[in-house]
């Protein structure tokens, strides 16, 4: 009950006038941003950091949530639309927004994407109400050795997505995970993989530079080549009756990828380290690995966007739990909120939701009216978003193209970077001319920043022993399962072979 | 595409023997008490990849993948022309960013794809050559405080006049 009363009264404070008009401009801010390619809820709340020293500290954490809520809804858009993942958090929402655009339902696919953030942040806010200080304790016990456990679990949930070419899906992978650990090695601080000794490789390869390469260009001039410049979208239509027929489809199917990536992904963004990127991958594989229908996924499943989509919100407030309670930031987002919260004057950690209870409850209650706002003012921009899709593709392709190159060098400042998008594309297009799947090596390059130095710091704390991925309590189950997945489709493979012997 | 196929493959394959090498200026062994060194990861999974290209060969010897049996040219004259004016077009708009900055270098493009791909009006092709990158520059340096390359010197005074209206 006391829970419920703090609660309300955080409610009532999300509802002042001063905080409610940041909660809009905050929401609308951040969709924006999150929606531009390169772009994403880091920028805004690193850019408006200042503007909140205007305010009172409450009022201006509430600004930056908002914010950050917003980009979250916003980076689906970009997916859909552009066919770019515009942040790392919305690169599974690409493998079935983008087929459901290209089918002329990008409405269904927008709206399925604000629907499933509304559920996923919204479940993501009652756990973080109920059992903030449980879960961080839990999260506290997350250590490298489970950290791996869970990439690993991550790369074995994805292993049916590449496609029937197992060799050719095998190098993507490590292509991914090879590109991820150009610069500097972590551990000893020395370059590495310095190609071709041009100094431009020692800040690494980012993951936006690999999927704005990929699908940014790579993706549109197959496009181009394939239907020789002709429209390649059906003219997609948005009225209002259309909308309210999308919304009942996306309810009706993508309400299992939903509550799948509603759970998951808050549980996964609760983990220091790991955040709404693994979360969200891992809500894909699994809402595919369930489903009834998975031939569907890739091809333009409503839950294949709603697991993603409600995993990458959801995780987002989970992310926000141990920068609050334990004042360990999840996400290079949560870090600024954390750095703007020191210079309030506030210090996270297990006593503030004692010391500064009216500033905690009045923050989880901005997330309840945050997630609303962000929902309807997403909803009220669709037909925007759709329009933008009726353009004739003449002139929605060089604006794709505009959008890499000029987002591509927003995200990374760096003229060696833009190269890199330009080799990628062009790679990429001959890649998929011979069928090799590319989605593999943007989730690898992604997740390979995480999982290499942690299996390398747990190897350094068993003095090189691997058994501890095997012998700890929570990695060692997580380990197994992973493995187990992995091999699943040798097994089926033999098993198979068995049948057709016997037949 | 047959000869694609297996010309691929050996580049990449080429490609990956090059990673290994290249990991392997870092310890790529198990160091005892330690783990792996700093190469191991990058040193095998390129091996991965070397393994990968072999089997791929070994596919497209026995005939498994669908470009290894198809007599289909990879692109007719119309496919390289479309994909060497497109690529060609994004290759010299990177290129025009560092003499006449990011935001003439988009007006460029647009002029060059919307009239002369994609043989829009010049009042169209004019209409967002000129809008577009005005755009970008009060989103980028205005609201989102992000500096785009800005050329060689003649293009300061467009500069000088665009930051006098946003600051």
């Amino acid at each position: 009950m006391e829970v419920f009363s703090f609660l309300v009264s955080g409610i009532f404070t999300a509802l002042e006038p001063i905080n409610i008009g940041l909660i809009l401009i905050g929401v609308t801010v951040g969709l924006f941003i999150g929606a531009m390619p390169g772009l994403g809820s880091v920028n805004g709340v690193a850019i408006l950091l200042p503007v909140t020293f205007l305010v009172p500290p409450a009022s201006a954490i509430i600004f930056l949530a908002a914010i950050y809520y917003g980009a979250m809804y916003g980076g689906a858009i970009s997916s859909v639309t552009l066919g770019i993942p515009g942040a790392s958090t919305a690169v599974a929402t690409t493998f079935d927004g983008r087929p459901l655009a290209l089918q002329g339902r990008a409405s269904l696919a927008l709206v399925t994407a604000a629907l499933a953030s509304f559920v996923g942040g919204t479940v993501a806010t009652v756990f973080f109400t109920l059992f903030a200080p449980l879960l961080a304790t839990v999260a506290l016990n997350f250590g490298p050795p489970e950290i791996f456990a869970l990439m690993l679990l991550a790369f074995a949930t994805f292993v049916g997505l590449g496609g029937d070419d197992i060799p050719k899906t095998i190098f993507s992978i490590c292509f991914g995970l090879v590109l991820a650990t150009v610069g500097f090695d972590t551990i000893s601080g020395e370059p590495r993989l310095v190609l071709f000794d041009i100094q431009g490789f020692l800040r690494g390869i980012g993951f936006i530079v690999l999927a704005i390469g990929v699908y940014g260009i790579g993706e549109m001039l197959w496009t181009i080549e394939q239907t020789r410049g002709e429209i390649t979208t059906t003219n997609p239509k948005m009225t209002a009756k259309g909308l309210v027929s999308d919304t009942k489809e996306a309810v009706r199917r993508g309400w299992k990828g939903t509550w799948i990536g509603s759970l998951l992904g808050f549980f996964v963004g609760v983990l220091p380290a790991a955040g709404a990127t693994p979360g969200s991958l891992m809500s894909y594989g699994v809402a595919k690995m369930v489903s009834k229908t998975p031939h569907e996924y890739g091809n333009g499943s409503p839950d294949g966007v709603a697991a993603p989509e409600a995993a990458n919100n959801s995780a987002s407030t989970g992310a926000m739990l141990p920068m609050l309670t334990l004042g360990i930031p999840g996400s290079p987002t949560t870090a600024i909120l954390l750095g703007g919260m020191v210079i309030w004057g506030l210090t996270p950690g297990p006593r503030l939701f004692v010391d500064q209870s009216e500033f905690v409850w009045g923050l989880i209650g901005s997330f309840y009216i945050s997630n609303l706002a962000a929902v309807l003012i997403n909803l009220a921009f669709i037909p925007l978003f759709v329009w933008m899709l009726r353009m004739p593709f003449t002139i929605l392709a060089p604006l794709i193209f505009m959008l890499s190159i000029v987002g591509g060098f927003a995200a990374s400042r760096s003229m060696h970077d833009l190269w890199l998008i330009v080799i990628f594309g062009i790679g990429a297009f001959f890649l998929r001319k011979f069928d090799y799947p590319l989605a593999p090596a943007v989730l690898a390059i992604v997740l390979g920043p995480i999982a290499e130095p942690t299996m390398r710091q747990s190897l350094l704390l068993s003095s090189g022993d691997p058994m501890i991925f095997f012998t700890r309590p929570v990695a060692g189950p997580i380990t197994v399962i992973a493995i187990f997945l992995i091999l699943l489709p040798a097994f089926k493979i033999l098993r198979r072979k068995r049948e057709a012997a016997a037949n | 595409m047959r000869q694609g196929e297996i010309s691929l493959a050996g580049l990449l394959a080429l490609f990956s023997l090059y990673l290994m090498w290249k990991s392997a200026e870092l310890p790529i062994g198990y160091i005892s008490g330690k783990g792996p060194g700093g190469g191991f990861w990058p040193f095998w999974l390129s091996l991965g990849m070397l393994l990968s290209c072999l089997a791929i060969a070994w596919n497209w010897w026995r005939g498994k993948s669908p470009a290894s049996v198809s007599d289909e040219p990879l692109m007719d004259a119309f496919g390289w022309r479309t994909v060497i004016s497109v690529g060609g077009g994004i290759v010299a708009f990177v290129a025009l960013i560092s003499a006449v900055s990011m935001y003439g270098a988009v007006a460029f493009f647009l002029i060059y794809y919307l009239h002369f791909l994609g043989r829009h009006s010049w009042l169209l092709t004019l209409s967002l050559a000129l809008v577009l990158p005005i755009g970008l520059f009060l989103f980028f340096e205005g609201a989102m405080q992000i500096s785009m390359p800005q050329g060689l010197p003649f293009t300061q005074p467009f500069f000088d006049v665009m930051y006098d209206i946003i600051y």
